[in-house]
């Protein structure tokens, strides 16, 4: 079987399993809600002021969201022993995290469009630069916080004291791709008269570019022991 | 005992690192002039600045044994079956640079902190530099908590290797894009820009703290080889205790 239909075989999986446990995909959700919530408790009822780190709150919130998520989806491959069975089908390492990246890109992605309208809705947030970029900057987004993220949650989950890992180790190492997605996310809503946006969408897209590269080579490592 | 030899050999670094410091810390402090601008505050570069070297060495070391060990294990040691003592040798540096690499990552920041406060008025500022040091140090951090977490050394040792490619990686990148933002940090000096008087002590101190970080590393390599030949040693015997219950 060639890899890429592999990877598509491992990716109907991923999708069924997530379908199957859509119950979980709610409650991140209402998760990330509750967070863009209290977010605003933080700065109080000033309105200018929440409007204007609305991009902001959405990212963190997002931030907050993925551990969340990759971690419940590597918790449900460890479980069971199902990662040692996939490892033992003659299947390519590379492959194998190429589904799972695909799979939860889909699914933050998702749960990222999914809570646009609540910050547009609970800050006020603009978006005069139109809500296709702002897709795009949230899926794009979306895939730089997955690319080290699926890498990791594969790590964490089969380590003690795993859930307290996993931002342990994520949180410092998006922060270029964070930076980015804010800043453009920022400039997608406020407008873009000077033409910024497209360079902080580069900086996510060479963030995605190199950590999807790398991260794919490095993950048939962490399945030998 | 090549390992005693190599003991002894960074540890009489550290030593003469710890007497060198000491010599161009009494330079820095008392006999170069105090800077035009900034006075006697300016003489914190003496150790900040090798500080800031140090850091960079130790965190490239640990990239160097991060491949080593993946290389060994990942093409090596399955064709030709690489020595298992080289093998450990990459994680045992690895170990070992990391440690002392966050030891003077952490030292570097609260120097700058120090030196920040009448310089700039604010202990931290979201310099490009600074922020890359702290972000840095806080992903060496993690690798060091998620080697604790990990008990199997095999599994230890492969994890916190791709842990350390990833993070080293990142490194530039986190500089680019917080230098996006803006920059406050002073502008780097070239060395003829620099007045012998200062130049003398900052390089005597420089060496001083590359010899005491190889020191550091060189002992903390060999007491990960002997706390890992325990642990083996003890599961060895352990195997064994149940073999023959």
């Amino acid at each position: 079987m060639e890899p890429l239909a592999q990877c598509l075989a491992l990716a109907r999986k991923q999708l069924l399993l997530q379908w199957r446990t859509r119950a979980r995909f709610g409650s991140v959700l209402v998760f990330g809600v509750t967070a863009l919530l209290i977010f605003s408790f933080a700065v109080g009822p000033d309105s200018t002021a929440l409007k204007a780190h609305a991009a902001g709150y959405l990212w963190l919130a997002l931030l907050l969201m993925s551990t969340l998520s990759l971690q419940e989806a590597a918790r449900l491959d460890v479980q069971n022993g199902a990662l040692e069975a996939l490892v033992l089908l003659p299947v390519d390492g590379r492959a194998l995290y190429y589904a799972k990246a695909l799979v939860n890109t889909l699914t933050l992605g998702g749960l990222g469009t999914l809570l646009i309208p609540v910050v547009v809705a609970l800050y006020d947030a603009p978006m005069k630069e139109g809500p296709l970029l702002l897709l795009a900057v949230v899926w794009l987004g979306s895939a730089a916080l997955v690319a080290p993220g699926t890498l990791y949650a594969v790590l964490t989950s089969r380590a003690r004291a795993g859930d307290v890992l996993l931002p342990l180790l994520l949180f410092p190492l998006v922060v270029p791709a964070l930076l980015g997605a804010v800043k453009a996310t920022e400039v997608v809503m406020a407008g873009d008269p000077m033409g910024r946006a497209s360079s902080w969408i580069g900086l996510i897209i060479a963030f995605d570019a190199i950590y999807w590269s790398l991260c794919g080579l490095l993950y048939p490592l962490l399945l030998e022991d | 005992m090549s390992s005693t030899l190599s003991s002894r050999v960074t540890a009489g670094l550290g030593v003469l690192g710890v007497l060198l410091l000491c010599v161009g810390s009494y330079d820095g402090l008392f006999l170069a002039p105090a800077d035009r601008f900034m006075g006697d505050i300016q003489r914190i570069m003496y150790v900040h600045v090798p500080c800031a070297w140090a850091t960079m060495v130790c965190f490239s070391v640990s990239l160097v044994g991060a491949i080593g060990w993946v290389v060994d294990l990942g093409v090596k040691a399955k064709r030709a079956g690489v020595g298992a003592e080289r093998r450990w040798g990459w994680d045992d540096s690895l170990e070992s640079s990391i440690e002392v690499g966050v030891m003077f990552g952490a030292l570097l920041c609260v120097q700058g902190m120090i030196w920040a406060k009448p310089t700039w008025g604010v202990y931290w500022t979201w310099d490009p530099r600074l922020t890359t040091v702290a972000v840095m140090e806080l992903m060496f951090v993690a690798v060091l908590a998620l080697r604790s977490f990990v008990d199997e050394p095999v599994r230890r040792a492969t994890w916190s290797s791709v842990a350390t490619l990833v993070a080293y990686i990142n490194v530039p990148l986190v500089y680019f894009s917080v230098r996006w933002w803006s920059s406050l940090h002073q502008v780097q000096s070239s060395t003829e820009s620099v007045d012998p008087a200062i130049r003398i002590p900052l390089g005597i101190n420089s060496l001083a703290i590359l010899f005491i970080s190889i020191g550091l590393m060189g002992l903390r390599t060999r007491l990960a080889a002997l706390n890992r030949e325990a642990l083996l040693a003890g599961d060895d015997a352990g195997a064994a205790a149940g073999g023959a219950s």
